[in-house]
């Protein structure tokens, strides 16, 4: 018997039975596109934090003040020394592959202008600071590059913030109030959009020594560091550990880089999608059952079919292949149409959400698809064996 | 009583059921012979055998003693793929009931013992193209079942069980079913291939159905208790009235 001779020859027993195909059908397409959908959601998920990451510049630095380790003696170690300008100097000043670097203050104020008042983020800092983080502007200029220790009386707006306090008018060049400081407009930031839980649009910046000033602190909220290369970042976090042990007399201090923060949050989505994949793939396990049943049914419906079958000298291995092409049948199928669901529907939440990148990963596609083949011919396989061990005497008598 | 010309030759067939804890003995000691293109009928009360006795002969079931022999091959205690083989190659059967495949038509139905034999395809066209003339059903090629009267279902089905050109057809009942028209229709069609050389073997109630064999079998309680020509007819029919009023 050819191939093509049994592929449809069990496609007219499929259709047949037309509607509980149909149905059956229908469960191992919802398993697959939920297969589908979910995976591409989770993936989504993870080229969002990468993009984000991303839009954040590359080969980024932080050098936070604290470190996470129980520390000796008491008395020695305890409170970590503050992380000052002087700290941020010396870095620029010793570590040659550190390619720019912004130390930043950080708090709230009210940034007044006439009768309108709008309480924002306020992070002060340098003129470093826009290319690492690859800031652009609307109009006017970025803070200007003066001696960090100098703090002039400058502010550069956010767009949403600039909007709301100068509705009409031209910001640039006006005197606007940050807490009880007189300070002049000089630039408004192009829109970025929230970055990693900050709002960009709605914020103001200032030169750090003067937010420091306005913040009434010493020490440093943190410092950004960019490196020249991805070679660099290992170096530079080094050398950074290095200078500052040395000026601090301890390790009080702990640097992140963006790659392991980015490598993190990978890690734990990749997880995540897998496991959502995992819980798609349950259901069509319920979909193979689903198909069970329906060949369960109908090899008990054509329990004289298959008499005759045998009384025409078909062979037992023939009779198995039948039943077992009718499951892959449903299951192949089923999951092409899945496919197609699952494609579409994500095609669908990109258009309606175009920001989330949601795509299916390859590897669940075909996970999907073989996963619902093997369904198919796994859960096909008790009735086919029902099928072809029929005496033929009592099946042609329908027993 | 070795015949040389004899293609089958059933030699001690019994046949035991076991129903519960009751052994029933469907078929006992059955020696026969049948030569090529005879034409025989089994008759015999509900429940004597003939059934069991055609599904034997049919490879569909064992005999539980004794020897069948097919063209000179022992047939009888065969494994279930080689007996497969001699109802593929050497056993057409008809039913009562026809056992179409209600979703194929005619033709498909023709053609399904071919497929599974592994025919390629034009062979397979031609083949019931020719049957379904044979049989006077060639305009009705494309119907399903459901679409053809009780007369060409079975003509359609006596195609499809001589498409493999066995050497013996058996038939249960053919004209069980149909209204005397359509079953002399098929008989006369049954006889035409026996004729042609095919041998014949048919489970009837009816004696007219009977009366067209060489020789008919009588089946009581499993045993052949009657070797009758069809000349002596009207010695079967009393016989069957005395048995059924036994």
């Amino acid at each position: 018997m050819s191939l093509g001779d049994l592929l449809r020859f069990s496609a007219r027993g499929l259709s047949g039975h037309g509607l509980r195909t149909a149905l059956s059908l229908l469960g191992v397409t919802i398993g697959v596109a939920a297969v589908v959908i979910l995976t591409a959601l989770g993936e989504g998920a993870r080229r969002y934090v990468i993009d984000q990451f991303a839009s954040l510049g590359t080969n980024i630095l932080i050098v936070v003040p604290g470190k996470t380790e129980t520390s000796g003696t008491v008395g020695a170690g305890g409170v970590p020394n503050d992380l000052t300008l002087e700290d941020s100097v010396a870095i620029e000043r010793s570590v040659a592959a550190a390619h720019r670097v912004a130390p930043m203050s950080m708090g709230t104020e009210q940034v007044t202008y006439g009768e309108r008042r709008r309480q924002v983020a306020i992070i002060g800092t340098t003129h470093q600071y826009k290319d690492a983080r690859q800031l652009e502007m609307q109009k006017g200029s970025f803070l200007p590059e003066e001696e960090v220790f100098r703090g002039s009386a400058v502010v550069v707006l956010g767009p949403k913030l600039a909007r709301e306090l100068f509705i009409g008018e031209e910001p640039i060049g006006q005197v606007v109030r940050v807490g009880g400081w007189r300070m002049r407009v000089i630039g408004v930031l192009a829109k970025q959009g929230v970055k990693m839980g900050m709002d960009f649009d709605d914020l103001a910046m200032v030169p750090v020594s003067t937010g420091m000033r306005m913040f009434n602190r010493h020490s440093l909220f943190r410092i950004l560091i960019q490196a020249g290369s991805h070679a660099d970042v290992d170096i530079v976090k080094e050398s950074i550990r290095q200078v500052l042990v040395e000026r601090h007399e301890e390790e009080d201090i702990t640097v992140i880089t963006q790659d392991s923060v980015l490598s993190t949050f990978t890690a734990i989505l990749r997880v995540l999608t897998l496991v959502v994949g995992a819980i798609a793939a349950i259901s069509l396990t319920v979909a193979g059952i689903g198909i069970m049943n329906v060949m369960l049914v109908s090899v008990s419906e054509r329990t004289r079919e298959v008499g005759l079958l045998k009384a025409l000298g078909v062979g037992r291995r023939q009779i198995l292949s039948v039943f077992l092409t009718e499951a892959a049948f449903i299951s192949s199928l089923g999951g092409l149409l899945g496919l197609g669901l699952g494609w579409a529907a994500v095609k669908v939440l990109v258009g309606l959400y175009p920001v989330f990148p949601a795509s299916p990963p390859a590897w669940a596609v075909w996970a999907a698809l073989i996963v619902s083949l093997a369904v198919g011919v796994t859960f096909g396989l008790l009735p086919a064996r029902r099928a072809s061990r029929l005496d033929p005497v009592h099946a042609l008598a329908g027993r | 009583m070795a015949d040389p010309g004899a293609m089958i030759r059933l030699a001690n067939i019994s046949r035991t059921f076991q129903v519960g804890d009751e052994p029933v003995h469907a078929l006992v000691d059955i020696d026969e012979e049948i030569r090529v293109g005879e034409h025989i009928a089994i008759m015999g009360p509900s429940g004597s055998g003939k059934s069991t006795l055609l599904n034997i002969l049919g490879c569909l079931d064992k005999p539980s003693a004794g020897n069948y022999h097919l063209n000179d091959q022992e047939v009888g205690h065969l494994d279930d793929a080689a007996l497969t083989q001699v109802r593929r190659h050497q056993i057409g059967f008809v039913f009562q009931f026809f056992h179409l495949v209600h979703r194929l038509t005619a033709a498909e139905n023709v053609e399904l013992p071919m497929i599974f034999a592994g025919l390629v395809r034009s062979e397979r066209r031609q083949r019931v193209r020719e049957a379904l003339e044979a049989v006077g059903l060639s305009a009705r090629a494309q119907h399903l079942p459901d679409q053809l009267s009780g007369g060409e279902r079975q003509r359609a089905a006596l195609a499809r069980a001589t498409i493999m050109q066995p050497a013996i057809l058996l038939a249960d009942e053919p004209t069980g079913n149909l209204d005397s028209k359509s079953g002399r229709t098929v008989l006369d069609h049954i006889g035409r291939m026996n004729d042609e050389g095919l041998t014949l073997v048919v489970v009837t109630h009816d004696p007219k159905v009977a009366q067209r064999a060489d020789r008919v079998l009588v089946l009581v309680d499993g045993r052949i208790v009657r070797r009758v020509a069809s000349a002596q007819m009207g010695d079967i029919l009393t016989l069957l009235a005395e048995e059924e009023t036994e």
